[in-house]
Parts: structure tokens; C-alpha cells; sequence
């Protein structure tokens, strides 16, 4: 794996709600263009490591973090980056589906106006290639304007993921973007990232191990704040090197 | 008695209490509106909207010149008041939250929405007609805009915290700045209980008498000059009431059917177009 072009990189990366220290002096490399799964039981920190990549934080004043978080070579600590920016290039999408309260075709064009100027006919053409991208182009077309929340928990989640993917960005964060979905909502997504990582880097929260294993190339296991284990996840789950990851995904604890 | 049945028992009581409670309530309503409407039909008639409020003893008048001064100082109450309760409540709940600014905001917010509407009256008597020595319609739009203020903030604050915070870090993490996420996502979430929240201010003031008394007064002529006394349906309806002339009395009941339907009128359409975005 050292082989494959770094796309994100943390650096002795603390991070602190308050005094609480909750992640501990991780170092971590995640690859272009792969799918890296973070794993670990509730509270090791693994949605706070994700949410660190776009620096979600920042709306938190009590959140903060140290060390050096590197995008392409770029430390997105530094205090003077251009979050807007920053957000253009990392996309994210939630545990809950989260559509605006306006209509589908305007739920993938709002984050495309922050960032870009396009004509309508343009526009258009973005929507239509976002909405392919989800899967969700065949089952929405005839109704863009309707609104985003008629939509099927799962068509949401994939609006969701078109609305991130439509702003073009390097990266997708998806903090357990299955888990409030049924399996066969989930078995889209999960087919759906497959395609996106052609594509986009794809860093995936999940609790689910089999999905971890399905998804994912690459997978980190966290504990109590800490990086256990990181490495191919076809090694990780078949032959992990430390006793704690695998008690964990065998389900020993957790 | 098994536990089911105890249940059920306990069910039942509670059952029977709330609907107690709710017809107690409606019979009242429904007496109010039924005299309302029996007394004030009589004077119903186009007249009411075009004549003015009449010299005592004569038959022939109407409310024309109170139903316009009371519509312009409502309507320009709302207007002062309204975007300034929408702005404090936009400020409780998406900025100072947990600051101490917001807590004391919110405090005296509190305070402002249960004072008295007469002391609100007398306060703006104080600030600006004893200084001007003139009763006036601009003190009176003063007085209601003030009672328009904590209500929308109030349900502004109220209905941006029901927003769910996922939405807005959904549209921080598309980069939007904090603005953008305020104005096009939080308060598009929550524009029909915001709007709402107006009309129940608008319903609120239409019948306020007090804050009048002292500040607009009453005037018995045709005016629409702010810097005047200016003529309004509660004040009317208070002096022609309390007269000894059945003419005014009979004019002072179809003032009370006027605002009544007006404010039920009000109600309903709150309910009934404001509805927040249903899943269609």
C-alpha cells in the first residue's frame, strides 16, 4: 500500500472536545481513489476522525485540534485555509438523510451555486450527471421538482450523496450513511460506492463489519481514541495482527 | 385487579378528565361566539364599513373611520415589529445560544412577553405623547409594535431550534458560510411556523385596548393622520359599550363580531396554508 498516491494524510493528529482528549497521536495515510472504512466500537473516536477531514469541528468552539492534517500535501489545520474551498473539495454525507426543505433539482444546486456560476442549460446538465452518479437519475427525472423529502429514506440518502458529488469534490466522508436504511437500500449505496471510488477518494464510518469487509479496501480499527490497527482490509479480517481487532470483529466485544 | 385492568381503568379517567377539560373549554368558546354573533349581527350592514362612528343619539353611522385607523396601526405594527422579533430570534437560536448575551436576550424577551399590554400602553404615553403633548397614531403603532416583538421572537427562536442541527452541518460541509445556511436552509425550514408566529402577533394585537387608550386615543372623524388621534376599532368598542346610547351599543357589538372574525379568520389561516411542508 505505500505504493498508492496519499491523498490524506494525519500527522501526530490530536483532537480535544474541551479538556476531553479523544483522539490520540493518530498517524494515518488514506490513498486516492480507495475505500477507507474506519471501524471501532460507539465513542473510539472514528466519526470524530472523519468529521476532522473537513474540519466540521470548526463550528464547535470548544473542539479543536493539533498536529498536522495534510490534503494533498496542504496542512488544513492552518488557521488561514478557506473552509468553503476546503468543503468543496471534501464532500460528506450524514448518518440520517439530510434534504433540504426544497425541491431535488435545488437540493443538488445549492451547493453547486456556492461554488461555481453556471448557466441554467449547465446546471442542468450537473444535475442530471450527479443524480446519475447516485443511481437516483431514473427514479427522480420525472419529478425534479418536487420536493427532496417525498423521497424514500434511501432515494434521500442517494440525493444526499449526489448533492456532495455534484459539487465535484476529491473527497467523500460517509458517517454511517446505511445505518438508518433498509438492506435494500443499503445494498445500493454499497454498490454505489463501489462505482464512486473510480472516482473519489471514500472515507466510510461504519458499524456494520460485514459492510466494512464488503467495501471497503482499506480499514482502520479504533479504540478508546487510539489507531489500533490499520492495513488491507482483506488482512485485517482475515489474519489482523493485534488481539484487540480481533476480538472486535469477531465480535467478541463491541 | 390484574395490571391490565387496572390500565385500563386508569385510561379511562384519564380519558374522560381530558375530554372534560376540552368541552369546559369549547362551551365557553362557543357561548363567547354565540353572543358575539347575536348581538353584533343587527349591526352589520354596509353602512358599518363606510359611514363614521356617529354624535350620540343618532342612528345613522358606522365604524369606517375606527375599522381603518385600527387596520393601519396593525399593519404597521407588524411591519415595525415583525422583522425586528424575526432578527432577535434569529439571533437566540443561531448565535447566542449558550451565550451570555443570548440568556440575558432571551430573559428579558420573557419578561417583555408577559407584561401587561397596559403598562406597554402607558410606557409608550410617557416616552412619547407627554413629550409631544399630542395622543397620536404613530404612539399607538409604537405601543403594538412592541407587543409584536416578543411574540415573533418567541416563535422564531421556538421554531429555528426545531430545525434539526443535521441540516445545518449538511449544508456547512457543502461549504456554504454560515449566512447562507441561516437564510436558505434554517429559516426555509422553518418559514411556516415564522409566518405563523406573525399572524398570532397580528391576531394578538387586533383587539389590544389598553396600549391604545393611552397612546393613539380615539378619534370620532375621518383621519388617517398618524401625527393625529387616530380612530381604532378596541378603543371605539370600549367608549360606545360603556355609553348609555343603544346605538353606540349596538355599533360597539358589531365592532366585537368584526374583530372576532377577523382574528378567527387569522387563526385559520395559519392553520390551515401555513402548515409546515408535509411529505407529498
Amino acid at each position: 500500500m505505500t505504493q498508492l498516491a496519499s491523498q490524506i494524510e494525519f500527522r501526530n493528529f490530536n483532537f480535544y472536545y474541551g479538556k476531553f482528549h479523544a483522539l490520540k497521536n493518530i498517524n494515518l495515510s488514506l490513498a486516492r481513489r480507495h475505500v477507507t472504512a474506519f471501524i471501532g466500537p460507539s465513542g473510539c473516536g472514528k466519526s470524530t476522525l472523519l468529521r476532522t477531514i473537513n474540519r466540521m469541528f470548526d463550528l464547535y468552539p470548544e473542539q479543536r485540534a493539533e498536529g498536522e492534517l495534510l490534503l494533498e500535501g496542504d496542512n488544513i489545520l492552518k488557521t488561514d485555509i478557506d473552509l468553503s474551498a476546503l468543503r468543496a473539495k471534501v464532500g460528506m454525507v450524514f448518518q440520517k438523510p439530510t434534504p433540504f426543505p426544497m425541491s431535488i433539482y435545488d437540493n443538488i444546486a445549492f451547493g453547486v451555486n456556492l461554488h461555481e456560476s453556471l448557466s441554467k442549460a449547465e446546471m442542468d446538465e450537473r444535475v442530471e450527471w450527479a443524480l446519475r452518479k447516485a443511481a437516483l437519475w431514473d427514479e427522480v427525472k420525472d419529478k425534479l421538482h418536487k420536493s427532496g423529502m417525498s423521497l424514500s429514506g434511501g432515494q434521500q440518502q442517494r440525493l444526499c450523496i449526489a448533492r456532495g458529488v455534484a459539487v465535484k469534490p476529491d473527497v467523500l466522508l460517509l458517517d454511517e450513511p446505511t445505518s438508518a436504511l433498509d438492506p435494500i437500500s443499503t445494498m445500493r449505496i454499497e454498490e454505489l460506492i463501489d462505482e464512486l471510488k473510480e472516482e473519489f477518494t471514500i472515507v466510510i464510518v461504519t458499524h456494520n463489519m460485514q459492510q466494512a469487509a464488503r467495501i471497503s479496501d482499506f480499514t482502520a480499527y479504533m479504540y478508546l481514541g487510539e489507531l489500533v490497527e490499520f492495513g488491507d482490509t482483506d488482512k485485517i479480517f482475515v489474519k489482523p495482527k493485534r488481539k484487540e481487532t480481533e476480538d472486535y470483529i469477531t465480535g467478541r466485544f463491541g | 385487579m390484574n395490571l391490565r385492568s387496572r390500565r385500563k381503568v386508569i385510561n379511562k379517567v384519564a380519558l374522560t378528565l381530558s375530554l372534560a377539560a376540552m368541552l369546559f373549554g369549547l362551551f365557553w368558546l362557543a357561548w363567547i361566539l354565540f353572543t358575539v354573533l347575536k348581538l353584533g349581527i343587527g349591526g352589520l350592514s354596509p353602512d358599518l364599513f363606510v359611514k363614521m362612528t356617529p354624535p350620540p343619539g343618532t342612528g345613522d353611522g358606522g365604524l369606517a373611520n375606527a375599522i381603518v385607523g385600527s387596520a393601519m396601526m396593525v399593519g404597521l405594527g407588524t411591519l415595525i415589529g415583525s422583522p425586528v422579533g424575526v432578527l432577535v430570534g434569529v439571533y437566540l437560536a443561531e448565535y447566542g445560544i449558550k451565550t451570555p448575551l443570548g440568556r440575558v436576550t432571551r430573559y428579558v424577551n420573557d419578561l417583555l412577553l408577559s407584561a401587561p399590554s397596559i403598562v406597554i400602553g402607558l410606557f409608550v404615553y410617557a416616552l412619547v405623547v407627554a413629550h409631544t403633548g399630542q395622543f397620536s397614531g404613530w404612539s399607538g403603532v409604537l405601543a403594538l409594535a412592541l407587543i409584536v416583538v416578543p411574540v415573533v421572537v418567541r416563535t422564531t427562536e421556538n421554531m429555528l431550534m426545531l430545525v434539526p442541527n443535521s441540516l445545518r452541518e449538511a449544508a456547512f460541509a457543502l461549504g456554504a458560510p454560515k449566512r447562507v445556511v441561516i437564510m436558505s436552509i434554517a429559516m426555509r425550514a422553518a418559514k411556516s411556523g415564522v409566518a405563523t408566529g406573525i399572524l398570532l402577533a397580528i391576531a394578538r394585537i387586533a383587539g389590544e385596548t389598553a396600549p391604545l387608550l393611552f397612546t393613539a386615543l380615539s378619534n370620532q372623524f375621518w383621519s388617517t393622520n398618524l401625527n393625529q388621534p387616530l380612530a381604532n376599532l378596541p378603543v371605539t368598542i370600549f367608549r360606545f359599550a360603556m355609553s348609555p346610547f343603544t346605538e353606540w351599543q349596538q355599533l360597539a357589538w358589531a365592532g366585537v363580531l368584526l374583530i372576532t372574525l377577523g382574528v378567527l379568520t387569522l387563526n385559520i389561516v395559519a392553520r390551515v396554508f401555513l402548515q409546515p411542508d408535509k411529505q407529498h
